[in-house]
């Protein structure tokens, strides 16, 4: 392979993992109150509010349910107001993030649910704040379920990042369609789905091993 | 067992002073007025009257049962005591102060001067023993050097000083109580409450936790209140005892009390199995409802009172001139006082004859001891 394309592929990466480490940060912002707040806002609940609960739950699905690439170009006018352009890596974090919220709170909700309701009750009998029971009790407890969380997450962002070649967003998605099979060089998309699933590999077994360090429960069986 | 005839005997005991007394309820650490507490119709569950007509007060610095069946109302109530949950109607008094009526940020302040133990501990997984500990005391605000050492001195006081860098899952069920303990003492509460707290341990582990509780109430002079379904647990360590049935407060008083003179049903099927009052399964099958000839009357003896059990069985042959024989027995010290029962063997005559029973009735008649014939044994 020449030394253009290998830098092809260099260049590409960088765009790759421009748009997923930023879309899972914000998707992460976003995502992680939005997860906690479904799962403690159900009738009875820390922070009871059925209706806001339910309401919340149904636009989550509906963007869940929407396909990427439908919510990417649906978007388009919106991704224009935020970033200015609608074209290019910076623009398509915006369909990135909206994509990767609800997915994240679904996630932040399970495994925040994971957590042994007698411990709320606990920390409740000895005057915590509902605010103080979510940052000293939901999150420290839930930690290794939410870390293995964000680590999906930031796995589907790859895939997703993959599509925004549709709309100019470049990475190595829109590399392998433009080279791999426009130009019809084998070699090139072989190339690309090598590096991303090195890419996938090394994150999942990141968000492993930091899960089993925030684990007690299990490391110190 | 039909031929059953009972003979209460005996002139009352002192009569008990209930804590639901006027004098009781002025030196009271925790108040129920007039409580009732319904739960309400829920997607299509259907609604529950958990507390009804509670009115007593637990003194301060006492260590008080409450004791029911599961059901009876127990965790309702005790979670009435620290504001976790509110009742339908009356007031709930702790320290002077009605919880009750509190919410928000005073309720949450009011918390703190409370601490709760659970069955299954409740402790934080991701924290070690020492920063369980110190959850309480960091919600509430405490400085770090504050909380370390407050920290150090509440494992030394529950004899884990050793764990201090261990996590839940390294720890024994016992040694989790005792964090759990430690953890509800951080605040320096003035009331312990113990929702069901040895019901996960064994029999050796539940006793050691016991004791550590009774020294806590002694050095500390912590009102601690004892929800359990175990009569044991209240025997060991409660002074006063309250028994819930479906709701209701259907007793409550001095230990002693309620254990030498159980009125309620509940509370005779709750001594009952304390004490063991059923009579071994050989014997039981061998009794019959008539007199044979050269056989024995079988007699249960209940004992309720101090010391009444120590020669009753010496005097009882020696006095009447009879083999007696002892069958079964079993004789607890409760609060000082003797509860247990024994079942006593009578010889009857080779015709048949039920005099010595007669006779054996009429001497126990003296003391304060409740006797009955069960029947008979070849």
């Amino acid at each position: 392979m020449s030394p253009e394309l290998i830098n092809l592929i260099v260049q590409a990466t960088g765009e790759s993992l421009y748009m997923v480490g930023i879309a899972a940060l914000l998707g992460t912002s976003f995502g992680l109150p939005l997860g906690v707040f479904l799962a403690t806002s159900r009738k009875g609940e820390l922070f009871s509010a059925p209706a806001v609960n339910r309401v919340l739950g149904i636009v989550v699905n509906a963007t869940r349910s929407t396909p990427f690439i439908i919510l990417v170009v649906a978007i388009i006018p919106f991704t224009r107001l935020i970033a200015g352009t609608s074209i290019g890596s910076t623009a398509a974090i915006v369909p990135l993030v909206i994509a990767s919220t609800p997915f994240i709170a679904r996630l932040v909700e399970a495994a925040i649910r994971e957590v042994d309701g007698g411990l709320i009750e606990t920390a409740s009998s000895f005057g915590a704040s509902p605010m103080q029971i979510v940052l000293k009790v939901l999150i420290p407890e839930a930690l290794p379920g939410l870390v293995l969380a964000l680590t999906l997450a930031v796995v589907s962002l790859l895939g997703y990042s993959a599509m925004v070649g549709a709309v100019g967003g470049g990475g190595l998605g829109d590399l392998g369609i433009r080279y791999g099979y426009q130009r019809f060089m084998p070699e090139m998309m072989l190339a690309v789905v090598v590096v991303l699933i090195a890419l996938v590999q090394l994150v999942q077994s990141a968000g492993d091993y930091l899960a089993r360090r925030v684990n007690r429960r299990l490391r110190h069986r | 067992m039909n031929a059953h005839q009972s003979l209460a005997i005996g002139e009352p005991l002192e009569t008990f002073e209930a804590i639901s007394s006027a004098a009781a309820k002025a030196n009271a650490m925790v108040r129920f007025e007039a409580i009732s507490k319904t739960y309400p119709a829920y997607r299509g569950k259907p609604g529950v009257n958990a507390l009804q007509d509670i009115d007593f007060a637990i003194p301060r610095g006492s260590i008080t049962g409450v004791i029911g069946r599961s059901g009876a109302g127990k965790s309702s109530l005790v979670r009435l005591i620290n504001g976790l949950e509110k009742p339908s109607t009356g007031r709930v008094i702790v320290d002077d102060r009605e919880i009750s009526a509190l919410a928000g940020r005073e309720l949450r302040l009011a918390q703190r001067s409370i601490g709760m133990i659970f069955q299954h501990f409740n402790l934080l997984s991701s924290r070690t023993a020492a920063d369980n500990i110190a959850l309480p005391l960091e919600i509430a605000g405490w400085a770090r050097a504050d909380i370390k050492a407050r920290v150090a001195e509440l494992l030394a006081l529950v004899g884990i000083a050793d764990k201090h860098d261990r996590y839940p899952s390294e720890l024994s069920g016992g040694q989790k109580q005792r964090v759990g303990i430690a953890r509800a003492l951080a605040t320096r509460p003035s009331v312990l409450l113990s929702d069901e707290a040895t019901s996960a341990l064994d029999p050796q582990t539940t006793r050691a936790i016991l004791d550590l509780l009774a020294n806590i109430n002694r050095e500390l002079g912590v009102t601690i209140v004892l929800i359990t379904h175990e009569m044991s647990v209240v025997r060991q360590l409660a002074k006063d005892v309250v028994v819930l049935d479906a709701g209701h407060v259907v007793e409550s008083g001095h230990v002693a009390d309620i254990f030498t003179h159980p009125k309620h049903p509940i509370t005779q099927s709750f001594l009952a199995e304390a004490i063991g009052d059923s009579l071994p399964v050989s014997l039981q099958s061998r009794i019959v409802a008539e007199p044979p000839a050269g056989g024995q009357a079988v007699i249960r003896v209940q004992v309720r009172g101090a010391g009444a059990g120590d020669t009753l069985v010496a005097r009882l042959a020696r006095e009447l001139g009879l083999d007696v024989a002892l069958l079964s027995a079993r004789i607890d010290e409760i609060g000082g006082q003797h509860v247990g029962s024994l079942v006593l063997g009578i010889p009857l005559g080779t015709s048949g004859g039920d005099d010595a029973v007669t006779r054996t009735l009429a001497w126990l008649s003296q003391y304060q001891v409740l006797a009955e014939r069960l029947g008979y044994v070849a």
